[in-house]
């Protein structure tokens, strides 16, 4: 087993408008992705799992010419509301490291 | 202008103006002959705070560095130039002040063009009058929007397409500075408005409305250059040092985007779920497969912000044991005390539900709030940030001061005695009128202008005089 964030070119995540986070989680090369991507770990239920939101809620994409996999969920607060703790909502992708790849 | 183009050749010097861009590389795109050079300078990125105060996100004098030589360029090259998102937001005093630079610039410079000016802010009456005939309707997630939402707002604008940028081309503007546009628009209007297929079109426009983000080696904001052609785009940065790869411009479509292969715009989706990408060279990318599907109704994007209040932020932090494996009680016990303090301050003139009291706990979850699945704390101190948002700033300062002197001594069954339970580095801090976004719904327009009137002025040095549209 490896943690995502070890297979990983970059995780990150960013607002897609005020409304929205979104999660990109890119790699190197095909055949890691490939990997991680038929490992079936990295899921919209993993996803809602790690942020407590309902599976229903996450937008989920296999990118096969990026290389990449993304995720967007609906933020807890919007962008700037007085209780919201991360206006570009870049820091808010940490649970996802820690995700085991077989 | 020639009837059959088979290319059109795009410059975007930078992501943001303002946000820089290097020479050398500007004057390489320059050789390469663009139709024109776009711009965005606007965003919802930095927050709400623009859009409800009318400031702009960027310093001036770094707006105005980029605007001098994009405006030189152009002029040089007697070619377009078209910017969006005027100063951050696209709020009409952001427009003016954006409109006051490039008069400076035409000055200094004794240059001579069209101006056209297209305006994004929404008019109340307007915006009532179409939330009563059911145009305006909700994204998802969205705030309510309704009559009060409308009368609170600072400042409502609606996002652009291509066809004002259109409009004012077709009237022989030589420099387009429009309001709040989507970004793409900006770069999609004059292939679309030449008959370039609307795929291609706007999917060059994705790439270059970042300026070089698409890159691999990103260094610092540069310019990229796109050659929009029938059946496909190339597109390549200037500086030699900069490379694109498939993956790279693939990749670009998943940045600040909710859904990597639909990208909605006012009059139709890009998608790219069929795109193609392959290498020309080491830098260069071809691309080609995207498709624009248009939508049954034309819509336009509203942004609007109101002020929630005045705010005071007290920083304090935490060491001892006893309160931290507390904190929760802690802080529920402190917010109590608070409102009992207020109410014998204020009593009426200032109830609870009219101002509110956050605190931030970093070391627990300050960073994800709800999000954060870690529910121990593992830190051995704790920073405390305590926010007094109020409809005063008097106000809010008073529930700050409050806040010290309650936090400072509220005592815990471990202790007795009077104990100190903050460290506070400095006194609390007052930060002025706060906002929020308040909207994330769309229009029904009758047409693609109604909503974005234009005025027409020859610029001709110090000289200025509006022309009719």
């Amino acid at each position: 087993m490896t943690a995502l964030a070890d297979l990983a070119r970059l995780i990150r995540s960013k607002n897609a408008g005020p409304f929205e986070l979104t999660f990109d989680i890119m790699f190197d090369d095909a055949s890691t992705y490939e990997r991680v991507k038929r490992s079936g770990a990295v899921s919209r239920e993993a996803v809602a799992a790690r942020y407590g939101v309902r599976i229903d809620e996450v937008k989920f994409f296999f990118c096969d010419h990026a290389f990449a996999i993304k995720a967007s969920i609906p933020r807890p607060y919007f962008q700037g509301d007085p209780r919201d703790s991360d206006g570009h909502g870049g820091q808010q992708y940490a649970p996802l490291m820690d995700i085991e790849i077989p | 202008m020639p009837a059959a183009e088979d290319e059109i050749r795009i410059l975007s010097p930078t992501g943001v103006c303002g946000s820089g861009f290097i020479e050398s590389s500007f004057a390489k795109a320059l050789s390469q002959k663009p139709y024109f050079i776009g711009v965005d300078a606007g965003s919802t990125d930095p927050g709400p705070a623009y859009l409800g105060s009318g400031r702009m996100a960027f310093p001036k004098d770094a707006v105005q560095r980029d605007l001098r030589l994009m405006l030189r360029g152009a002029r040089r090259l007697g070619i377009p130039l078209l910017i969006g998102s005027a100063g951050t937001a696209g709020a009409d005093v952001q427009l003016n002040l954006f409109y006051e630079l490039i008069q400076e610039l035409a000055a200094a410079d004794q240059l001579k063009f069209k101006l056209a000016l297209i305006h994004s802010e929404q008019q109340k009456p307007y915006l009532r009058q179409k939330l009563r005939d059911g145009r305006i309707t909700p994204l998802h997630p969205a705030p309510e929007f309704n009559e009060a939402t409308i009368d609170r707002s600072e400042h409502i604008v609606g996002m652009m397409g291509a066809e004002p940028f259109m409009r004012a081309l077709e009237a022989g503007a030589d420099v387009v500075l429009a309001g709040r546009a989507s970004d793409t628009a900006i770069f999609a209007a004059l292939p679309v408005m030449r008959g370039f297929p609307e795929g291609i079109a706007w999917h060059a426009a994705k790439i270059l409305e970042c300026g070089a983000a698409a890159v691999v080696n990103r260094k610092t904001p540069d310019c990229m250059f796109a050659w929009v052609r029938k059946d496909h785009f190339v597109v390549e940065a200037p500086d030699a040092g900069l490379r694109c790869t498939p993956q790279s411009i693939a990749s670009h479509s998943l940045y600040e985007n909710a859904d990597p292969f639909k990208l909605v715009e006012c009059s139709g989706t890009l998608d790219l779920t069929n795109s193609r990408y392959e290498a020309v060279n080491d830098t260069a990318v071809k691309v080609s497969g995207s498709e624009f599907i248009r939508a049954p109704r034309y819509t336009v994007k509203l942004e609007g912000a109101e002020k929630v209040g005045y705010q005071s932020v007290l920083i304090g932090s935490i060491r001892d044991p006893f309160i931290i494996r507390q904190i929760d009680d802690w802080t529920a016990r402190l917010i109590e005390k608070i409102h009992a303090r207020v109410k014998m301050i204020y009593g009426d003139r200032l109830g609870a539900e009219d101002y509110l009291f956050n605190i931030r706990i970093y070391g627990k979850n300050g960073t994800m709030g709800p999000l954060e699945p870690v529910k121990e704390i593992r830190s051995h101190e704790l920073c405390l940030v305590f926010e007094a948002t109020a409809p005063t700033q008097e106000m809010a300062s008073t529930i700050a001061g409050i806040t010290r002197h309650q936090a400072l001594h509220l005592p815990i069954p471990e202790w007795s005695g009077l104990i100190t339970a903050v460290a506070c580095p400095y006194n609390h801090l007052d930060r002025g009128a706060v906002y929020r976004f308040n909207v994330n719904h769309v229009v029904a327009p009758d047409d693609p202008y109604e909503m974005f009137p234009m005025e027409l002025i020859e610029i001709n040095g110090a000289a200025h005089r509006r022309i009719a549209a």
